[in-house]
């Protein structure tokens, strides 16, 4: 059975109280890896972030990730959180937690997750600037791909 | 079937989904990105380098291979920059 709980939202969420759920009663757990990505402000030019994304897909394809780390992994709990609709600067955009009795695997699992989200899981940010500018469609990396062909 | 557009691919095509009655010819995810860039020019746009294009079916990443033939919702997109 699957330990992973997966989330899209326009909502932000609260790291520490979705990290103390992954442990609250019980004593099993050794380690939790808690990864929160955040809004950069690009140094000042960045008002704010469009994150568009693809309904029913978005949920299904995080869960698939969820499920590949949990094959991969002995996973004890698995938090994902991903974000849409508007963000500021400074503000939470996505969250991975996993709980594991070692660390080794919370670790590894949530570097997964986040390398495998940035390239499989369907948003698409765009820049809004604070000088009017039209920021644009943020554009794929290549160390983001290569980063999930790692794993 | 439904076919649903994202990011820039959306902006360029001008909507975010319609109905489309695919002809026979049109087999595949690429055959069907070539075919709808020969309906006017927002489609050309959307398609114009057709191998940065992603697609799925039915909610899963497809290749460009993949068969459309049984498909109900077919999406297209920009690479994905999320996370």
């Amino acid at each position: 059975m699957s330990v992973a709980s997966v989330s899209v939202q326009a909502q932000d969420f609260d790291p520490a109280a979705e990290t103390e759920r992954l442990t609250a009663g019980r004593a099993d757990v050794g380690a939790v890896v808690t990864f929160a990505g955040l809004c950069r402000d690009e140094a000042g030019a960045l008002e704010v972030l469009e994150i568009e994304y693809y309904p029913g897909m978005a949920e299904a394809e995080i869960g698939r990730v969820a499920a590949e780390a949990e094959s991969r992994w002995p996973l004890l709990g698995l938090r994902v959180i991903h974000r849409h609709g508007l963000i500021r600067p400074g503000e939470r955009i996505v969250l991975v937690a996993a709980a594991s009795a070692h660390r080794s695997a919370a670790f590894e699992a949530a570097a997964f997750l986040m390398d495998y989200l940035k390239t499989r899981a369907p948003f698409w940010k765009r820049e809004r600037r604070v000088d009017g500018g039209a920021g644009g469609w943020v554009q794929a990396k290549d160390t983001d791909e290569a980063a999930a062909g790692r794993w | 079937m439904k076919a649903v557009y994202f990011a820039w691919v959306r902006e360029r095509i001008g909507k975010p989904e319609e109905e489309l009655e695919l002809p026979p010819e049109v087999a595949t995810v690429g055959d069907m990105m070539a075919w709808l860039s020969r309906r006017d020019e927002g489609y050309a746009q959307a398609f114009d380098q057709p191998a940065t294009i992603r697609a799925a079916i039915d909610h899963v990443h497809a290749r460009h291979d993949a068969s459309v033939r049984e498909a109900r919702e077919i999406a297209f997109f920009p690479p994905m920059t999320g996370g």
